[in-house]
This record gives C-alpha cells, structure tokens and sequence, in this order.
C-alpha cells in the first residue's frame, strides 16, 4: 500500500513514500502537534531558536509556512554562539544564510562576548561534562533575551528522539521532577521570568526530520558537535537507536505513554514563582542562578591557574 | 562488484567489495551501521534499505543523529 509509483524515500511501518508525500506526511504531522497541544495562538512573536542543524532549519523553514498564511504571527530567530571551533561556525553560517533567504530577522548571541569566555576556552578551565556547561548558559540565554526581545513563545527543533532519550535519562537518574518540565509545551504558567517554551517537531523523529531536510534542500550535511560523544545523553541515544532497529516503535511507546502521565507528573510537582538570581535577575531555584553559580567557578579557576 | 561509499567525516568515500545484487541493507550491516541513524543517497536521491546496488554506485550514508 504505497502512496503512488514514484521513488520512494521514506518508509514507515505499514507503507513507502515519495518526496511528495512524505513532505506532505511530515508536514501535516507537525501542523497537528501545533493544533492538538495548542502550541501556537492567532497571534504570536515567536522566537525561533537557531542552531543551524537540521532540527532547529527544518523548525524555521515550516513555521516560515505557517507564518506566511498567517500575518499575525511574527517570527524572530535566535542563535547562540557556544564557541565550538570547528562545528559551530560553520552552521552558523548555514543559519545566516538560510535567514537571509527566508526572510527572517536573526540575532546572534555569543558566549565570548555575553560570559568573556568561549565554550572552548570554559572547558579547557573547568573540568565539567561539556553538555551540562553547554546546556546551562544556552538556556540562560535564551530566556533572557527571549524576554529582551518580547517573545511570547521561543519555538525550539527538539524531535522525538530527544524527548524520548530525555525521559529515558530522567528515569535513569531518578529525576522525575526534570520530567515534569518536558512535554511539547512548558513553562505556560502566569510566569513573566520564564517566556514559554513550544516543541512543534515533538512527534517526529530524527530520521523523519533528517530526510525532510534532505529532499527539500535544507541541509545536506548532518555533521554533529564534537563533544557530543562525552555525554550521557549520547549513552541512552545510542541504546534506544539499537532498540528501535530491533523493535520498531520504541520511541514513539516511549513519548506517548510519558504524554499520558505528564498531566499527572506536572500537577505533582508544580512550580510555583520562580525565584530570582540576586546578581542577574534571571529565573533561579536558591538565591543564585545556574549560569552566575557557574561563572564563579570559572572564575575561580581561572584565577588560581 | 565494486561501489564507493562516503559516510560522514570519511568524504572522501572508501571503496567496498559486495556480492552482486546487494541491497543497502547489506551494505549498512556490512558497515556495521543501524539504519535508524542514517539516510543514503545515490547522487541526489534517497534510496531505502531494500535498493539494489549496481557496480561503481556511488552511496553517500548520513548520520542523523545529532547533539547533547
Ligand atoms: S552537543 Fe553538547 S557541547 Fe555540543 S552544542 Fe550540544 S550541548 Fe553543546
Ligand atoms: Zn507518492
Ligand atoms: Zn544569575
């Protein structure tokens, strides 16, 4: 039961596509998670975060669509600048450019200019798993000038094979309360320290987002960051990939049986006010963020080197 | 027959070795690769895993997968 006589690029469990309509069938996959978890209103000024990979281009290139029918919603890209040699720079380039083409505005924000200090040279000082000194200042970042630039969402390119391997993680590490803060919408709550965060690739998975990029000329080159291989993350990606070729459908059991309990999990843990950093004004559980706890230590270190 | 394969940082493709009638599925298990974390092409076209292979092909495989 295929879809027609062309070539086919995709093949789904019951059935093989072609470019048409797998682009069709992905398309409409990402237009139903937008409406089935309300992700995004009539009218919006939706941040779009930016890496340049597939995920983050493929996001933009089909919000452009869904932008273009219809005028309220505005969109504004943004892309933060780690400081990976060799891998950041170039796919912020692709970012430009695709932004230019599209018509988007885009801005740029970097770890060097914003913290003095490039991921590179932060790793180099400090000796922590580079993901989580990654994660910690992009998503710093990102709220911040999220509410600089008066977003009233920030859409991000997590695809199904992050969230499951999020779960996956949060279970592993006994920290369910981080899984409360997943799901495709988050962070809804009257809480003007935290600009809401939207997921609309939730459903589909990397392979998915990968071939769609592919045949519509998006991105051709699927290079990863070179830390990425040091992480947890990578351990549990790795397993469920091996899982899913042996048993197909594995990823998405995952995602669907933690969408049913999500409400649960969400209401177990509310969050309340989020409290605020005392030195950046920026969400925090104690009285210091995140990002300014780890700054110090970088400090530290670097006087005493 | 012989074919050309690139897969990823190796772009400058190495050359393999495969039965005649091969399929891509062949190839990724003789690379020891899963197809969950790859797309291939043959010049501009995806091609799936049940594709046959002709002599001299020349198959680009790209990791999907990406990062932390
Ligand atoms: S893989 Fe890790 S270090 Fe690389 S960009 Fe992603 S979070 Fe940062
Ligand atoms: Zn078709
Ligand atoms: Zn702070």
């Amino acid at each position: 039961m295929n879809c027609c006589n062309n070539p086919k690029v995709f093949e789904l469990s019951n059935k093989k596509l072609c470019k048409e309509h797998f682009s069709e069938y992905f398309e409409s996959k990402v237009f139903k998670t937008i409406s089935q978890f309300n992700l995004i209103d009539k009218e919006e000024n939706l941040g779009v975060a930016l890496s340049g990979g597939k995920d983050s281009l493929t996001l933009l290139f089909i919000l452009s669509k869904l932008a273009a029918k219809n005028p309220k919603i505005k969109l504004h890209a943004i892309c933060i600048d780690e400081g990976i040699e060799g891998y950041r720079n170039k796919t912020i380039i692709t970012a430009k450019e695709f932004c230019k083409k599209n018509d988007v505005p885009l801005d740029i924000y970097s770890y060097e200019k914003e913290f003095k200090m490039s991921l590179d040279k932060m790793l180099k000082t400090l000796d922590i798993k580079p993901c989580t000194m990654c994660g910690i200042f992009r998503r710093y970042l990102l709220n911040k000038k999220s509410k600089e630039l008066n977003f009233t969402k920030l859409a991000t390119g997590h695809n199904l094979d992050d969230e499951a391997q999020s779960i996956v993680m949060n279970q592993f590490k006994n920290n369910l309360m981080a899984s409360a803060r997943l799901g495709p919408i988050s962070g809804i709550k009257k809480n003007r320290a935290f600009v809401p965060r939207i997921k609309p690739l939730y459903l589909c998975s990397e392979k998915e987002v990968a071939t769609y990029a592919f045949i519509n000329g998006i991105l051709d080159d699927f290079t990863e960051c070179p830390n990425v291989v040091k992480s947890y993350r990578a351990q549990v990606r790795d397993m469920l990939n091996n899982f899913e070729n042996n048993n197909l459908g594995t990823k998405n059991a995952i995602v669907n049986s933690f969408l049913e309990i999500l409400p649960e999990l969400k209401e177990k843990y509310k969050f309340g006010e989020a409290g605020m950093c005392k030195e950046c004004g920026e969400v925090a559980s104690k009285d210091k963020c995140n990002a300014c706890k780890l700054l110090d230590r970088l400090e530290k270190a670097k006087t005493n080197s | 027959m012989e074919i050309k394969v690139s897969y990823d940082r190796n772009q400058g493709g190495k050359k393999m070795e495969l039965d005649e009638n091969a399929t891509v599925k062949n190839l990724l298990e003789k690379m020891n690769i899963n197809p969950v974390t790859v797309i291939m092409s043959r010049g501009n076209d995806i091609i799936l895993e049940n594709e046959i292979l002709k002599d001299k092909d020349e198959i680009k495989i790209m990791s999907v997968i990406s990062g932390g």
